[in-house]
């Protein structure tokens, strides 16, 4: 029984992560699992709160001013305004000056790579000088090798959308030559390490592409891949050779902002003093007395407990794995906690698309301690905790809330767990 | 409305759970692995070596997408196959648990057995990396003489002309005892013990080339009360698959499986003190080989800081000791990241006092074993450390630290840092 601690977390995104680091503050010793890498590689990077109500109404200017119109089971409401704002609180305080937006309760818009434009509450300092607010011209910059963006027709979006600036799009081919299907991470690789290109750095190169078509704008987007690690420094010497301001598009997966963030949540979780055991999947748990005393381990065959006096449960939703489902049903694999669902699997969803689908919300139903709760409404576990996108009540996509919801519940499922002991 | 009808409706055959087989029998099906794949990319961008390579179409079409093409006739493995450098990264960062590393080693063994010449230089050279084990064998019975010879710069060349094992690298220096000798010399186990006892799986290179690793091992889990064995072994494989030379790692594992299995039986768990045999005992061979008792050496083996923290209060031995050491810069090796090891040095010895242990970022070193031995390889094995060496002199001290033997070689290649394992620090902690 050598491994113990006050609270275990199960789950490496921003949820969890951010569960770990509000337990840890409590003065708990605290150990995070994740078994794979986190949804986050998926994502855009941006930190949203809430977009748009659920009947559908926005981009919101202020994600507070909606959060009325939310139903009386969706995560925000259980644990109130006040928590979202410390899940910001606690964002900032980890991001440092990595991300911008704080200084506001108000949405920023930030375009992105289909030439949406998307409400969001913080955005990392690379996407900074795209937000759409700015009256000053764009030049949006696509690579022929690389067709997740389409710069032209994301600038041609972004007009239709009325935004104060003209957006003009260009497509050229990247300095350095790849392979046909080369991944964002080599692109980006080779900006970071500046690599040579007939003599001259690929920052420079690129610049020298880019220049011809400038036109005059002041700033200068490009799809999510200006480099890793010096990344800012990437930006800046762009920036000196093109005499305009850049910045990045957030894109789909794999994304690079999703990854950077990524880096920074698991640095801070070093900083607090969290035990990362990674690369193992949770597999069950074992209880006493009603509560729950360990989560099983696999691995590598063999089943190991990790003993701890709370769990926060953070797995994630669909996407994530947090949540499970096949013909018979809708399920949680790790406590197996209550989930209500119709049992018609045909009344899952609705027949359009971009419809109200009752699938988006699926999730655990938390008590107000964000404990899960059985069908009769009483805690599964006196200890167990859940936070992100496990729990149910929210439609993150079509809200724009999966990052507050996460950071919400975070905060308030880590501290309860903290606090308990 | 595919799925409009009922199940019953159809003629319908749930897939059975899927059981690794022989890799050599044609009714392998990789199809339920190939099917969850959905084309996400995290493998692409967790490849090392994609990173750096343009040729190399990386691991989801090495893995899914070429073992879907081969379902047609006539279809031949690409020859990039032989750029993977078998880090395995891939399954760690795959949401779908593809085993895009068995696909990969199937898909090289293939490759090797069908496509390539056996008489071409580079059959004849991945042979001799592969099979580095008979080579030590044989060095090691006259190490003062093989060091001498092997660090020749002529015979260095030489290596690089004829076999293509590039000159840039310092060949490992044999031990003038090796682990085993020692062992032997020793008397063997030192603490019987009932209930703890476990069998020490020492690879290669602790033996011949580190036996202070082994000899740290020894003290540390007999400081701890475990009764130890050391019994007849091969190689655990690693470098075999990593060339796809999968006849010569089932014959070793013919010898390790019955070897281990005979003792788990008698209460021994098995412990290694590299992380690529870990590695290899614990995932590969089951998903490679079908020989009697290997699940259970599978799902007895550990690694050995592992099995500590697991077993034993090792945090609490530490807790409050104060070591004289030097400050460390700690690589995580590829292979322990994929058993959920990368930080566990880290976390263990950042509450000892004396000493800065520093991790020195998440990148692959580049070596991969043998990967970075060939000459033609050698240049992206560099590339692919460049982050690490980057690390390690921003770090603080000038000493290395990593579980992984090829690891420590490029560590001290790309540094000139003296590198050293954990087991040896935990001997100066608490032995």
């Amino acid at each position: 029984m050598a491994i113990e601690e006050d609270v275990i977390v199960v789950g490496g995104g921003v949820a969890g992560t951010v569960a770990a680091l509000s337990a840890a503050e409590t003065g708990a010793s605290v150990r995070l699992i994740t078994h794979k890498k986190s949804t986050l590689r998926h994502a855009s990077g941006l930190i949203d709160v809430l977009g748009y109500t659920p009947d559908a109404d926005g981009p919101l200017a202020d994600p507070f001013e909606g959060l009325d119109s939310l139903p009386e089971e969706h995560p925000y409401r259980v644990v109130g305004e006040d928590a979202i704002r410390e899940g910001l609180a606690t964002f900032d305080d980890i991001v440092g000056d990595e991300y911008h937006g704080e200084h506001t309760d108000a949405n920023a818009l930030v375009p992105t790579h289909g030439g949406a434009v998307k409400p969001t509450a913080r955005y990392p300092k690379a996407a900074a000088a795209g937000v759409a607010s700015d009256d000053r011209d764009m030049l949006l910059v696509g690579f022929a090798s690389m067709t997740d963006f389409e710069a032209s027709l994301a600038a041609d979006h972004l007009d239709a959308a009325g935004v104060p600036f003209e957006a003009r799009g260009v497509t050229i081919e990247f300095p350095k030559r790849f392979r046909a299907d080369a991944k964002v991470t080599r692109f980006a690789k080779a900006l970071d390490t500046d690599e040579d290109v007939g003599g001259r750095g690929t920052r420079e190169a690129l610049a020298a592409a880019v220049e011809p078509h400038l036109d005059g704008a002041a700033r200068v987007g490009f799809p999510s891949l200006l480099g890793d690690d010096h990344r800012h420094e990437v930006r800046a010497d762009l920036e000196a050779y093109l005499g305009a301001e850049v910045f990045e598009v957030p894109m789909g997966p794999p994304s690079l902002p999703g990854l950077r963030l990524e880096d920074l949540l698991f640095d801070a979780l070093d900083e607090a003093g969290v035990g990362i055991s990674s690369g193992n999947k949770a597999v069950g748990y074992e209880t006493d007395d009603g509560e729950v005393s360990a989560v099983i381990v696999d691995r590598k065959g063999r089943e190991i407990p990790y003993h701890a006096d709370a769990f926060v449960l953070a797995t994630g939703g669909l996407v994530g794995k947090g949540i499970d489902s096949s013909r018979e049903g809708v399920r949680e694999p790790l406590f197996d906690c209550y989930i209500p669902h119709p049992d018609d699997r045909y009344d899952w969803f609705v027949e359009d698309a971009f419809g109200d689908h009752p699938f988006t919300s699926f999730g655990v139903v938390p008590d107000d301690r964000l404990r899960p709760t059985r069908a009769d409404g009483h805690a599964e576990f006196e200890n167990l905790f859940a936070a992100g996108g496990v729990v149910g009540g929210a439609n993150v996509a079509a809200e724009k809330s999966a990052s507050g919801v996460s950071l919400a519940t975070g905060v308030v499922a880590g501290r309860a767990a903290g606090d308990s002991i | 409305m595919s799925d409009a009808q009922s199940p019953t409706d159809f003629d319908f055959e749930p897939v059975d759970d899927f059981e690794p087989v022989d890799v050599f029998d044609d009714s392998m099906d990789l199809r339920p692995g190939a099917d969850n794949c959905y084309k996400c990319t995290a493998c692409d961008t967790s490849c090392p070596v994609a990173e750096v390579d343009d040729e190399f179409p990386g691991p989801k079409f090495q893995g899914p997408e070429q073992w879907r093409l081969k379902r047609k006739e006539d279809v031949e493995i690409d020859d990039s196959i032989l750029s993977c450098s078998n880090c395995m990264r891939c399954d760690n960062a795959c949401p779908s648990s593809v085993p895009l590393s068995q696909m990969h080693n199937e898909a090289r063994g293939e490759y090797v057995e069908n496509q390539m010449d056996h008489r071409s230089r580079e059959y004849i050279r991945n042979r001799i990396l592969a099979n580095y084990r008979t080579l030590a064998e044989l060095g090691s019975k006259v190490p003062r003489i093989t060091n001498a010879v092997m660090g020749n710069s002529l015979v260095q060349k030489l290596n690089e002309k004829l076999l293509g094992i590039t000159a840039e690298r310092e060949f490992p220096e044999f031990a003038t005892q090796t682990f085993r000798e020692w062992w032997r010399e020793r008397g063997g186990a030192q603490v019987s013990s009932e209930e703890k006892r476990i069998a020490y799986f020492h690879g290669c290179y602790s033996n011949y080339n580190t036996p202070e690793v082994g000899k740290a091992l020894v003290r540390v889990f007999e400081e701890f009360g475990y009764e130890i064995a050391v019994p007849r072994q091969r190689c655990s494989g690693t470098p075999m698959f990593a060339n796809g030379m999968l006849d010569d790692a089932e014959r070793a594992a013919n010898v390790n499986v019955p070897e281990f299995k005979d003792l788990i039986d008698e209460g021994y768990d098995v412990i290694a003190s590299c992380t690529s045999c870990s590695m290899s005992l614990k995932q590969e061979y089951p998903e490679l080989f079908q020989i009697s008792g290997i699940d259970e050496v599978s799902n007895h083996t550990y690694e050995a800081l592992e099995y500590l923290r697991i077993y034993e209060d090792v945090q609490g031995a530490l807790e409050g000791k104060s070591v004289d050491y030097p400050d460390l810069a700690y690589h995580a090796p590829c292979h322990a990241r994929n058993q959920g090891l990368d930080r566990q040095a880290v976390e263990l010895f950042r509450e000892v006092d004396g000493f800065e242990i520093e991790d020195v970022g998440s990148s692959c070193s580049g070596i991969s074993g043998t990967y970075g031995w060939k000459a033609e390889k050698y240049e992206k094995s560099m590339k692919i450390g460049e982050d690490m060496f980057d690390h390690m002199h921003h770090a603080k001290g000038s000493v290395g630290m990593t579980e992984c033997p090829t690891c420590s070689m490029q560590m001290e290649h790309g540094s000139g840092y003296e590198i050293r394992h954990p087991l040896q620090l935990l001997e100066e902690a608490v032995a």
